[in-house]
């Protein structure tokens, strides 16, 4: 019967100022919507960093005329050095194979084997490229060319533009996600509060006289905070419903073509349904919270 | 929900058990009150208002249980600086108020609701809420106190007979004359049988005519044994009523006689008092 009460009385309210409750539902709506979008964006994307930075490698490429005890020396050497964490061997013949199977025409053109002996290292740190690779072959302090740590090494060789460039663009995405999601969730309280607010104002009589006969402060509160999470829950509601439109509509069937739709570490739906409704009923919360406090004395 | 509606449940009961005076120990009543202690007790009670504007100064009085007392005084004499204080909207800067014995400095912010649901208070502008029946606004102030449907179908048609409304029902506030208003005030006030009943003006907006018949009902329900005490500016009825009368002036009490007049003009019998230097004050001060 009271929970009757309450819901009674906050659809009351919320007929009474539609169009503030309605600003306050759009703006939930495009937060929820930009909230809902950029979760699987932003975790595609860190998804596909991350995969690149784990094959950042860096390659040590050792001189043609190395001898296997050379190649025993300097895999010691590597193994020994700190901030690596694999050492793979690959050797001249393996790396021959391995690009005939890619071009077989192009290597059937060649009459001998013109790849070195390599190694390719995993560093611990992928953000320990650089260092790594100064550290095996360090520049002359005058500066000019690198001298490899040891004699049998030819060069080492990093990704190091590429592996920048795809951090870059991931960093810029979450910044951009990250201050338009706070930015409209600002905005959301503070609709919210206001929608809130106008409520308050409207039923201030109704206030007067319920602090008069003795309601509780809760008593008073609640069908303002149902107020507030009703709009909430409305324009996530709506956002939701965009969200799946849009997934059936388009994504689902792009999925096949583009790897990055389809990539296996972006959110489940339903879990991204989940997480947008408790933000939804929070911020509104929040919203509400905010008006009572400051415009409800009681 | 479910939590806030037992807890109120259960303070309520609590602080309607406690109203026995004999839970709570009131410091010993001041002189003349033997036995009883009294419904409103204010011991050098002072409150101002910002700077140097006074709401009461030094306000020493109490009332006894089952009184009907009048408030007189000019508008910014401190009327409605009592009533506040009493509602628990303001609080007192110095002094102790006591209502049946409980202090009011002690009991709690988020107390002072059920503090409430023993007061019934009236005002000059009803208070009704416009955009409910005459039956839901009376409801209404058991429905916000947790009362059940049970509650309401028993206790709402009786009040509404007690002040008249049995015919008015199911009409809006702005279809009523201003004494009906009234009377469906007093009838919020006093559904839930509160023991003490506080009006601050409430014949201030109607004709003579209309507030006898306000009085009469405030009088009806002061002799079920509620303490009613009436703020007013309406002379002809204090003069008629012949009850305790409190004057206030720039928040001091200038004047309390048991059962006075609303001007200072002296009766007979005051007179007579006087000449034989016993002037006739409430037992009291």
């Amino acid at each position: 019967m009271k929970v009757g009460f309450f819901l009674r009385e906050s659809l009351r309210s919320l007929r009474r100022n539609a169009a503030p409750s309605f600003a306050a539902v759009a703006t939930i709506l495009l937060t929820m919507l930009v909230i809902g979008v950029f979760i699987p964006i932003v975790q595609a994307t860190t998804g596909a960093a991350n995969d690149v930075r784990k094959r950042v490698l860096v390659d040590v490429y050792l001189k043609t005329d190395a001898k296997p005890a050379d190649v025993a020396r300097v895999q010691q050497l590597l193994q020994g050095t700190p901030g690596v964490k694999r050492v793979e061997y690959v050797s001249k013949a393996q790396a021959y194979a391995q690009q005939k199977a890619k071009d077989p025409a192009a290597f059937a053109l060649l009459g001998s084997n013109p790849l070195p002996d390599t190694f390719r290292i995993t560093p611990t740190d992928p953000g320990n490229v650089l260092k790594l690779k100064s550290e095996l072959a360090p520049t002359a302090t005058s500066g000019g060319t690198a001298t490899p740590l040891d004699r049998s090494i030819d060069e080492v060789r990093d990704q190091k533009a590429d592996t920048t460039k795809i951090l870059q663009v991931t960093r810029f995405v979450k910044l951009m996600a990250g201050s338009l999601a706070v930015l409209l969730v600002l905005a959301s309280i503070f609709l919210i509060a206001n929608t809130i607010r106008l409520s308050l104002y409207a039923r201030r009589r109704e206030i007067e006289v319920m602090k008069l006969v003795g309601a509780t402060d809760w008593f008073i509160r609640w069908p303002f905070v149902i107020e507030g999470i009703v709009v909430g829950a409305f324009g996530t509601a709506l956002a939701i419903a965009v969200l799946a439109v849009g997934k059936i509509a388009l994504l689902d069937p792009l999925a096949n073509d583009f790897a990055l739709i389809s990539s296996p570490q972006t959110i489940g739906f339903s879990a991204l349904i989940a997480i947008m409704l408790a933000a939804g009923v929070g911020i509104s919360a929040l919203g509400s919270g905010l008006s009572l406090r400051r415009f409800l004395r009681v | 929900m479910a939590p806030t509606r037992s807890t109120s449940r259960r303070v309520r009961r609590r602080i309607v058990t406690e109203r026995p005076p004999a839970l709570v120990t009131p410091p010993a009543p001041p002189a003349g009150t033997p036995g009883t202690t009294p419904v409103i007790e204010f011991r050098s009670v002072s409150k101002h208002y910002g700077v140097g504007a006074v709401g009461l100064d030094q306000a020493t009085f109490s009332v006894d249980p089952g009184a009907f007392m009048f408030l007189v005084g000019s508008t910014g004499s401190g009327k409605s600086t009592v009533m506040r204080l009493l509602i628990k909207e303001l609080e007192a800067d110095s002094g102790t108020l006591r209502v049946a014995g409980h202090d009011l400095a002690r009991i709690a912010r988020r107390r002072v609701p059920f503090y409430r649901r023993n007061l019934g208070v009236v005002f000059q502008d009803f208070k009704l809420l416009p955009n409910r029946t005459v039956h839901d606004n009376v409801a209404y102030a058991l429905q916000v106190t947790g009362g059940s449907r049970k509650d309401i179908r028993a206790k709402v048609p009786d009040i509404l007979r007690l002040t008249g409304l049995a015919t008015k029902l199911h009409n809006y506030p702005d279809q009523l004359s201003g004494g009906e208003q009234q009377r469906v005030a007093i009838a919020r006030a006093f559904v839930n049988h509160p023991p003490l009943l506080l009006a601050d003006e409430p014949t201030g907006n109607l004709d003579p005519e209309t507030s006898i018949g306000i009085m009469q009902l405030l009088y009806r329900i002061n002799r079920t044994g509620t303490t009613v005490l009436v703020a007013t500016h309406d002379q002809a009825m204090v003069n008629k009523m012949r009850r305790r009368v409190l004057e206030l002036s720039h928040g001091r009490i200038v004047r309390d006689e048991a059962s006075g007049l609303y001007n200072r003009d002296e009766s007979t019998r005051e007179f007579a008092a006087r000449l034989r230097n016993d002037v006739p004050r409430t037992p009291e001060l």
